[in-house]
């Protein structure tokens, strides 16, 4: 009986990696399935059990356990992080002036993926019809002209030397404030994270007049506004050839590993609160439907 | 949090099973997994339900189907408030003790250095 006992317990708690396959992966603690076990939800024991504990955390990445969590719950905050966590992005480029040799398309397409230190939380979602405004709005111009370097001995090669502004980096973009903007933000410039991001290359007489406007977005929508990445695992064990006959390999079916890096914008700790209360709002949100259909 | 561009409503029920109301299937738009199989754990982890599941019709539609079965005949609707709830408790459970951690592994970092 206890043999039993023993394998029962393994089979609720642990995924078991064979040589070839993973075994027991979903989760089958819900309640009837086990006799003399009381499965159903209990929020005391939850809270009893679960724990985080926070490994690494600084600007950029941070890495922490969750334990006592099952995999559904935890696998929504992954999905949430990468891809609904809400990030200012730039949405809109209105090319003026582009004698470059990078095509008007492709220019856009650059500047759309450069992440733009702007706290998403204090903007609004801009609805597509309606014009832009200070609380849903960037605007950012890039506007830069290369010319020959006169001052360049005559058999020189290096372009570096030979030409004054042929290299277009995200430094050059510059933020116009809207509205009441520069008050609100005036001890924190609106800019883009990193400043070296290498957006076109010129050369003498040609020139970059570009107006953006950089609005609040979630991956699910729009691509480029991703904003983090992040490495869900369980712990892992090593597997060594010549024991495998021998040993048997167990991964801990709640417990998670989350390594989560940021792309700059918001620190990694805001990032998870944030996807945290993305999930709490589409409960609220459904929970508020259900209520106004049940009044009527 | 995502933008309302049109005034859908979020959740419709496929009227399917005559005066049954204790099986129902839901129609939840703009959802996906990451909601469809939280909330499925929540609610099997309820005595009073004897199936509950989702699918997406198709992946390029964003919507779910959402069934839910109940034992006894008990309406639908309970579990799935329930479940909802339960996951709202569940969120800010997290929410508090990873905001407690992250401040006392800053406060951790602090100390050394003064």
């Amino acid at each position: 009986m206890a043999a039993v006992r023993d394998n029962v317990e393994e089979i609720r708690s642990r995924v078991i990696l064979g040589e070839f396959g993973v075994k027991n992966v979903h989760t089958t603690d819900f309640p009837g399935n086990y006799p003399g076990f009381d499965d159903s939800w209990d929020m005391k024991r939850f809270q009893k059990n679960f724990r985080i504990d926070v490994v690494h955390l600084d600007e950029s990445s941070m890495e922490f356990d969750m334990v006592g969590i099952d995999a559904a719950i935890a696998n929504a905050f992954r999905r949430i992080l990468l891809a609904e966590v809400p990030t200012m992005a730039i949405e809109k480029v209105f090319i003026y002036n582009n004698t470059s040799i990078v095509q008007d398309e492709v220019l856009a397409h650059r500047l759309g993926l450069i992440p733009i230190k702007a706290d998403p939380r204090l903007f609004e979602f801009k609805n597509t019809e309606d014009e832009a405004s200070e609380i849903d709005t960037i605007q950012l111009q890039l506007k830069i002209k290369c010319s020959r370097n006169p001052r360049a001995s005559k058999d020189s090669s290096d372009p570096r030397e030979l030409y004054l502004n042929h290299m277009v980096y995200s430094r050059d973009i510059q933020w116009i404030p809207l509205g009441n903007q520069a008050d609100v933000f005036a001890d924190s410039c609106i800019r883009p994270v990193h400043n070296d991001i290498l957006i076109a290359q010129l050369r003498p007489g040609q020139e970059l007049d570009i107006v953006m406007h950089c609005i609040k977005g979630i991956g699910k929508k729009v691509a480029k506004v991703v904003n983090s990445r992040l490495d869900t695992c369980s712990r892992e064990v090593l597997r060594h050839v010549d024991l495998k006959n021998l040993v048997k390999l167990g991964r801990v079916r709640d417990h998670f590993i989350f390594t989560v890096e940021s792309t700059g914008i918001l620190p990694p700790d805001v990032l998870v609160t944030e996807a945290i209360q993305v999930l709490m709002a589409k409960c609220q949100r459904l929970l508020g439907e259900m209520d106004s259909t049940d009044m009527e | 949090m995502a933008e309302e561009s049109d005034k859908k409503p979020k959740l419709e029920v496929v009227q399917a099973d005559g005066a049954d109301e204790g099986c129902v299937t839901f129609v939840m738009h703009d959802e996906d997994h990451t909601l469809g199989n939280s909330l499925r754990y929540m609610i099997m982890k309820n005595l009073d339900v004897e199936f509950c599941g989702y699918t997406i019709t198709h992946p390029s539609e964003s919507k779910i189907n959402f069934r839910i079965q109940t034992r006894g005949g008990s309406p639908a609707v309970e579990p799935l408030r329930k479940g909802l709830n339960d996951l709202h408790e569940v969120c800010q459970h997290v929410l508090n003790t990873f905001q407690a951690r992250v401040n006392e592994f800053k406060e951790r970092q602090d100390q050394p250095m003064e």
